[in-house]
């Protein structure tokens, strides 16, 4: 996608954003227009770097810790029968607990500190990275299995040397899926409890009443997320130059 | 040497429906054997019986008449080229050192490359290659493997005619010398290239009186003689297809 279609987008978000504010004639402080979101985004642009450089290492920690951990225990389920037995079911059932449910509890446990927004992030994003991964893992094609298994190859060997490498453009969709949910997870994180954070800072601008400092935060997280998710994407294009598109 | 190998009371069941039973087949030693018959009744269970890739269901005894196992010395060519997609051309002719954990010899695998006239594609990616490339390449990956036994699972059917039969010449001599398999749904390619062809036909399936075709192969499928041997081989084809 060009630099130039990507502005395009941006620009159409805002202006549909302007609309709404003068179509519904709501007053700066219910809804401010992206000027003012923008010009507060300017003015207090320290508080904000210093708030986004937070959220930003709780994504961040959050996605490393979260992709190392999903991609490990997929690696466990595809060795280990037993572990596959033990546990897949109770990977199914924590994934029917909501995580924001968690989210109290991990404050409590944690503090109000990095340390349990981390674990917000890493829990969010656990069960997407596993899952894939460990689908992309069962998928290898038999018949590289097949001639493996003729040229004398290791378990081990058949894992790292075939089946990983096979199973990456799946790791690669659980990373996408990953990148786009673990701000979520960082943000709820410091909504429940924290002292500094992008939510932290939305949080208490909203109780006072500062909707255009909101906006300004708010616009930053999504360059955040953005700016990740398209990180993801190429890095995970660029260890994969063989895995062409074929959606044209 | 390469060793002959016989596998015997070879059997297979499959959803409750024996496709063959008390089959035996003995590969020449040092010579290329042709396998023929209709789709699905079994060749490619027999090979895989043959590789140590038996299916469930399946049994059979497998040997060779040096006394060693078929263990260890068997390379496997498969329809499709098999290649990974993430290893360069050089590196999937090399695999077999790789998954074992061993040093490969890259200079033979250069030199089995050249040979197969795929020289300068090294270090291509196997999607940027050809058909006829890629069977190449995964024809010198199953020659850098260096075994006695060598078994083909149609390794040429996907190829367009004049490609398939440079690769039928290029693995006639390559292939010299060792005890090769090659299943096969095509009468011409078992008659240019084999020495011993065998036609898998019934149900339960049997192998009736091997074919012995004249001549040294590659052979001319022109002839007067082969285009009887083919309406031969062809006649016992279509008495065996339902």
């Amino acid at each position: 996608m060009s630099i130039l279609r990507r502005a395009a987008i941006a620009l159409g978000l805002l202006a549909f954003w302007q609309a709404v504010v003068w179509l519904a004639a709501t007053p700066p402080y219910i809804l401010p227009g992206p000027n003012l979101a923008l010009l507060a985004l300017v003015e207090h642009r320290a508080l904000i770097v210093e708030h986004a450089a937070v959220t930003l290492l709780e994504i961040v920690l959050g996605m490393a810790i979260g992709t190392l951990c999903g991609a490990a225990s997929a690696l466990v389920l595809a060795r280990f029968a037993a572990a596959r037995a033990w546990l897949l079911p109770a990977l199914v059932v924590s994934q029917a607990l909501p995580v924001f449910a968690l989210a109290p509890m991990l404050v409590l446990w944690l503090g109000y500190g990095l340390g349990s927004k981390v674990a917000m992030a890493v829990l969010i994003i656990y069960f997407p990275v596993t899952a894939t991964f460990y689908d992309g893992l069962r998928r290898t094609d038999p018949g590289w299995l097949d001639l493996a298994a003729t040229m004398g190859a290791s378990p081990l060997a058949i894992l790292f040397r075939i089946r990983v490498p096979a199973a990456l453009p799946a790791l690669a969709s659980g990373m996408r899926v990953a990148a786009s949910v673990a701000p979520i997870g960082a943000i709820v994180g410091e909504w429940v409890g924290s002292s500094a954070g992008l939510g932290y800072l939305m949080l208490h601008a909203n109780g006072r009443m500062q909707i255009d400092l909101v906006f300004a935060a708010l616009l930053t997280l999504a360059v955040i997320a953005v700016t990740l998710y398209f990180a993801v994407d190429r890095g995970m294009r660029a260890l994969m130059p063989w895995q062409s598109d074929t959606v044209s | 040497m390469a060793p002959a190998v016989s596998i015997t009371d070879a059997r297979l069941e499959y959803g409750g429906l024996v496709l063959f039973g008390g089959l035996s087949l003995t590969l020449a030693a040092g010579r290329i054997t042709a396998l023929l018959g209709p789709s699905g009744i079994g060749k490619t269970s027999l090979l895989r019986l043959i590789a140590g890739l038996a299916p469930v269901g399946e049994s059979g005894r497998v040997s060779c008449d040096d006394g060693d196992g078929v263990a260890g010395r068997v390379a496997y060519m498969a329809q499709s080229d098999l290649l990974l997609p993430w290893l360069s051309v050089l590196d999937n002719v090399a695999l077999g050192a790789r998954l074992r954990g061993e040093a490969a010899d890259r200079d033979k695998a250069r030199a089995l490359l050249a040979e197969l006239g795929l020289a300068g594609s090294e270090a291509a990616l196997p999607q940027s290659l050809s058909g006829g490339m890629r069977q190449r390449a995964a024809l010198a990956r199953t020659l850098m493997e260096d075994k006695p036994i060598v078994l083909m699972d149609e390794p040429f059917s996907r190829l367009d005619a004049i490609t398939r039969a440079r690769l039928q010449d290029l693995a006639v001599s390559a292939l010299a010398g060792r005890t090769v398999l090659l299943v096969t749904h095509d009468p011409l390619e078992a008659i240019r290239i084999a020495e011993r062809i065998e036609v898998m036909a019934g149900r339960p399936a049997s192998l009736g009186e091997p074919i012995i075709p004249p001549g040294i192969a590659p052979r001319d499928t022109s002839t007067t003689e082969m285009a009887a041997l083919y309406g031969a081989l062809m006649g016992r084809l279509g008495a065996a297809t339902p």
